[in-house]
């Protein structure tokens, strides 16, 4: 997807905290971002080092929690992992399925000083 | 408001007025939707209690940093797409207060998607009470497509944006200001992949799929069709002069999203247009359940 922008709306939410929980410098920031968000993550290092710089956040690390794919397979009646939207059932081969979670892209917390 | 395509902030205008609130801001400045205005505080309070949680005004030393004097853990829990979630959540709330049924049209260029749209209008405006929202990133070539049907439209130009944004969406209808159970179509612009990540605060997506592009168009760029409920195959009219497998295409748009409602239409020729219009007919009758109208005063002014 678009990662310059991700990492500029990270930006943004960080500005926007640091003004309402008054701190100054941010040292580690950790992310959530699924499987399925589309988000690809070495761009997204790439991108956050470029746009953190000369900001209060220049410098910080950036933790990423991957949290994978999930879907209800409706043949099986359970819930099975998935790497893609239309991925098959790895037990059954059905495309009965529906996406339970893997599409999130959440700024979880920040350490900060 | 782009945060995931890299649209410029502040591009945007809604027939020829900047969205920004006409302050004289960079165009760069990050805070441009944080002025201290109305409806940014409605919708800060009523969405950030109900939806994600905010952990503000935690004291010190989460667990992930101990001995640590100097830093704190900043619990933010956020959304990196929430201020535009937040803007559609209360775009939700407006069009739920009006009895509103709201379609979000979506495609790739040249579906056909207005042509469409302008003969849906001809032939449902007498029945009901219709709105338009046209986005493209220039002209406003559209809307006045739109308006000689004489359906009330307004253009957004996103300028170098690639989507709409529930932002636009909330000015757009404050100043299109459509009636009580009325169907507001929003046409977004020609674009499969920015638009599935942006909720408007609309009832569906709908997703207009021309045979004249591949049948794979659902696998190639999932996350649409998996957004969307319901699918219009377009200018069906054409079937025998392409090879284009419809078996195969409801195949991979099923694979994505199992749900998928799929209609055959020919906005040329008509065919299957009526089926689309008993859709949107039913989905209206369902936005109107438990809807209370509002007294004649308030279907005026903008709920918000």
């Amino acid at each position: 997807m678009h990662e310059m922008s991700l990492c500029e709306g990270i930006l943004q939410v960080i500005e926007a905290e640091s003004a309402r929980q008054g701190f100054n410098k941010v040292k580690t920031v950790w992310l959530e971002i699924g499987d399925l968000s589309g988000v690809e993550i070495e761009s997204m290092r790439f991108c956050y080092d470029a746009v953190t710089r000369n900001s209060l956040a220049q410098g910080s690390s950036l933790n990423i929690i991957n949290l994978p794919g999930q879907a209800w397979c409706m043949q099986c009646s359970k819930a099975v992992n998935v790497k893609q939207r239309f991925d098959e059932c790895p037990d059954c081969g059905s495309y009965q399925l529906q996406v339970t979670s893997g599409d999130e892209m959440r700024i979880k917390e920040l350490e900060v000083e | 408001m782009c945060t995931v395509c890299g649209c410029g902030e502040g591009e945007s205008r809604i027939e020829g007025q900047a969205t920004d609130h006409s302050h004289d801001h960079d165009h760069d400045h990050p805070h441009t939707h944080d002025h201290p205005h109305s409806h940014d505080h409605d919708h800060a309070h009523t969405h950030n209690h109900d939806g994600d949680h905010h952990h503000y005004g935690h004291g010190p030393a989460h667990a992930h940093a101990p001995g640590m004097s100097q830093t704190r853990m900043v619990q933010i829990e956020q959304d990196i797409l929430g201020k535009n979630n937040e803007y559609a959540q209360a775009n939700r709330k407006l069009f739920g207060s009006r009895g509103m049924l709201t379609l979000n049209l979506v495609s790739s260029p040249g579906s056909g998607k207005t042509s469409l749209l302008t003969r849906t209008l001809s032939d449902l405006k007498q029945e009901l009470s219709l709105a338009v929202i046209e986005g493209d990133q220039e002209t406003s070539n559209d809307a006045e497509r739109i308006r000689a049907t004489g359906v009330s439209a307004i253009q957004i130009n996103t300028g170098k944006g690639c989507h709409l944004d529930a932002h636009q969406i909330g000015h757009a209808v404050e100043q299109l200001n459509p009636q009580q159970r009325s169907v507001l179509f929003i046409e977004n612009v020609g674009n499969l992949v920015c638009p599935a990540a942006f909720d408007l605060g609309e009832a569906s997506k709908v997703a207009i799929l021309s045979i004249t592009e591949g049948e794979d168009k659902p696998i190639k760029y999932p996350d649409m069709f998996h957004a969307a409920d319901l699918l219009l195959l377009n200018k069906i009219d054409l079937l025998p002069y392409l090879n284009f497998d419809i078996d195969q295409c409801i195949e991979y748009a099923r694979r994505v999203n199992p749900g998928i409602q799929i209609l055959q239409v020919s906005a040329t020729t008509g065919a299957g247009m009526q089926d689309w219009y008993e859709w949107i007919r039913l989905a209206r009758q369902t936005r109107l359940i438990g809807y209370k109208p509002q007294q004649a005063t308030a279907a005026s002014t903008p709920a918000r």
